[in-house]
């Protein structure tokens, strides 16, 4: 058993004590800061009633109100800004609910604990300045390269911004440049893994020896498949654009869960229809306040994963508490190929297009990708006798679909009454992967 | 008097088309001509029937999605070279075919070919400048 490393060990190994006293100094300030400089704060905290004085610490998080993808939708794109654009050096960006985007703001201090936290993922994973980190990640709007990046280099790995695609090429990069370790969605490692053992290539060639993967759901089963076919040990990352990026929390050589960066956010698990904060070790839904951002801080901000809290002593030695892999959601979102989809996008979609809003979605896995089908009738107004130009409304409505998903979605024309019209809510989603 | 097709959306699954035909045959309607044109996912299917109104109001009652084309039927010689002086016209006239099949018929020595051009007026005028003819719906057995 090689020895535990730590990126920040008095951060991540803390007493409890010290991590409460470091989140109530934060919160208070990090309350104080949103009344300041953010109206769209401070007229929900006056809509219950409270002022910054109410809140004294962990104590009395509960008070304070809950924030939404649909605050970020109202408050798009500046509306929950907490620092002057001056001040500010990046943005990054997630879909939002219905084609507005979640738009987050970021300082070079924000950018910098950002980095840290995926560092720490890093290290836990065993990386060190001697390995070379190969970020399989997109890079872009999408926090998954620029995070991992960022972090790759504060630990000092020589690092492969490949970002996604390309397979041939990672392979060759994995090869000829000793990659060690691997960033990427697990659905994507486990592809160039298949790929590598297509081309004859056993674990014991694949210089490979671990991979932070992370942005979609996964199960043990894939950890298993993915390990034995790239020889390496897998961990599990964790986070959201609104509160950062990937490195939320991470996970530790124990692999039973990840530890939550709780001197940056406190995690808390409520009951998602009555929104009452549950007692440790009850499933619920995750809510995160960001504590020590500048630029875009959240307070109480309801991710909709379903999720449970551990705070049992980890044979990692780090303190932090560990949150299990999201069960599910309390909303519609489908994370597909480490996007977020909200069936109410494509609806936008489809009524812009002149197709009626009953539609199916159905999702899958095939060869370890995701897929994406949209089913939806065709109307009267779309039909014609010419076969070419359905086609070209179809191509025109694939091409909408991936400005609004970012993603490829293939469209099925079906007769009409052909999807079911469900009595009260409609079946919109058919996920078929197993996750 | 214009022939008119009726263009029917159709899923691509089993038994599509059987419900169709079954829907015509129940309702005493013969089809005079029909053609598929299809990707893997749908197609649309062509026909040319001798009652036209009653086909259009039956289907779109039972919920299918159809329109109305108007097409050209031309009248060709049924011996070997005989469609090829029509596409000549088409071809020189640079009118573009959308699409065409045959037509049943009973007329001896003669065949007929629905055409779907990018012109019609043109298409038309050519033709009878050419000696070339055009049925009309009553040669064809077709009412309203």
């Amino acid at each position: 058993m090689p020895m535990e490393r730590y990126y920040q060990p008095e951060i991540e190994c803390a007493s409890r004590e010290q991590i409460l006293a470091w989140q109530n100094e934060r919160l208070v300030g990090q309350v104080h800061n949103v009344w300041d400089n953010v109206p769209y704060y401070r007229k929900k905290m006056e809509e219950k009633g409270l002022t910054p004085d109410d809140i004294k610490g962990v104590e009395d998080l509960h008070k304070l109100p809950f924030v939404t993808k649909d605050d970020l939708r109202e408050a798009y794109p500046y509306g929950l800004v907490a620092r002057p654009l001056k001040d500010c050096v990046r943005i990054q960006s997630t879909s939002g609910t219905t084609g507005k985007r979640v738009v987050a703001f970021y300082t070079q201090h924000d950018i910098d604990l950002w980095e840290d936290c995926c560092a720490r993922a890093i290290v836990a994973a065993g990386g060190t300045n001697e390995d070379v980190c190969q970020v399989s990640y997109g890079y872009g709007l999408f926090t998954g390269g620029p995070g991992l990046n960022g972090g790759s280099h504060k630990v000092g790995c020589l690092t492969i911004p490949t970002s996604s695609g390309n397979t041939e090429r990672q392979i060759m990069f994995i090869r000829d440049l000793n990659a060690t370790i691997l960033c990427c969605t697990p659905s994507y490692a486990a592809y160039i893994g298949e790929t590598m053992k297509e081309m004859g290539l056993t674990p014991d060639q694949i210089p490979l020896k671990a991979g932070i993967f992370g942005a979609e759901a996964w199960s043990e089963e894939m950890r298993q498949d993915i390990q034995n076919t790239l020889g390496i040990k897998a961990y599990d990352i964790y986070g959201l654009t609104e509160l950062s990026g990937p490195g939320v929390s991470f996970e530790c050589s124990a692999q039973t869960g990840m530890h939550i960066n709780e001197d940056h956010f406190i995690a808390e698990i409520i009951d998602p229809k009555t929104g009452e904060v549950l007692p440790e070790g009850e499933q619920g839904e995750l809510v995160f306040t960001s504590i020590t951002k500048e630029a875009f801080p959240l307070l109480r901000y309801r991710t909709r994963d379903i999720c449970v809290l551990s705070h049992e002593k980890c044979s990692c030695g780090r303190t932090f508490v560990k949150m299990c892999k999201p069960r599910g959601r309390s909303d519609d979102m489908l994370i597909i190929k480490g996007v977020n989809v909200f069936p109410s996008q494509i609806e936008t979609v489809l009524i812009a297009q002149g197709y009626q809003a009953n539609y199916q979605l159905i999702v899958d896995r095939v060869n370890n990708t995701d897929t994406l089908e949209v089913m939806v009738e065709m109307t009267p107004e779309n039909f014609s006798d010419n076969l070419g130009k359905i086609n070209e409304m179809e191509k025109h409505l694939v091409a909408a679909l991936k400005a609004m998903l970012g993603i490829y979605a293939k469209v099925r024309l079906v007769a009409p009454k052909t999807i079911a019209r469900s009595e009260g809510k409609a079946v919109r989603v058919i996920d078929k992967r197993k996750i | 008097m214009t022939v008119y097709q009726i263009s029917v959306f159709l899923e691509n699954r089993t038994g599509q088309l059987a419900e169709i035909t079954q829907i015509l045959a129940d309702n005493q309607i013969n089809m005079c001509a029909i053609s598929i044109a299809e990707t893997s996912d749908y197609g649309v299917l062509r026909l040319i029937v001798d009652q036209p109104q009653k086909t259009t109001s039956i289907l779109l009652e039972k919920g299918f999605i159809l329109s109305k084309t108007p097409v050209t039927a031309v009248m060709v010689p049924d011996r070997p070279g005989g469609l090829a002086p029509v596409l000549q016209l088409i071809a020189e006239g640079e009118i573009d075919v959308e699409y065409m099949y045959s037509l049943f018929t009973h007329k001896a020595g003669n065949a007929y070919m629905v055409f779907r051009v990018s012109d019609n007026e043109k298409f038309t005028a050519l033709l009878s400048q050419n000696g070339i003819h055009v049925a009309d719906r009553q040669e064809l057995g077709i009412g309203d």
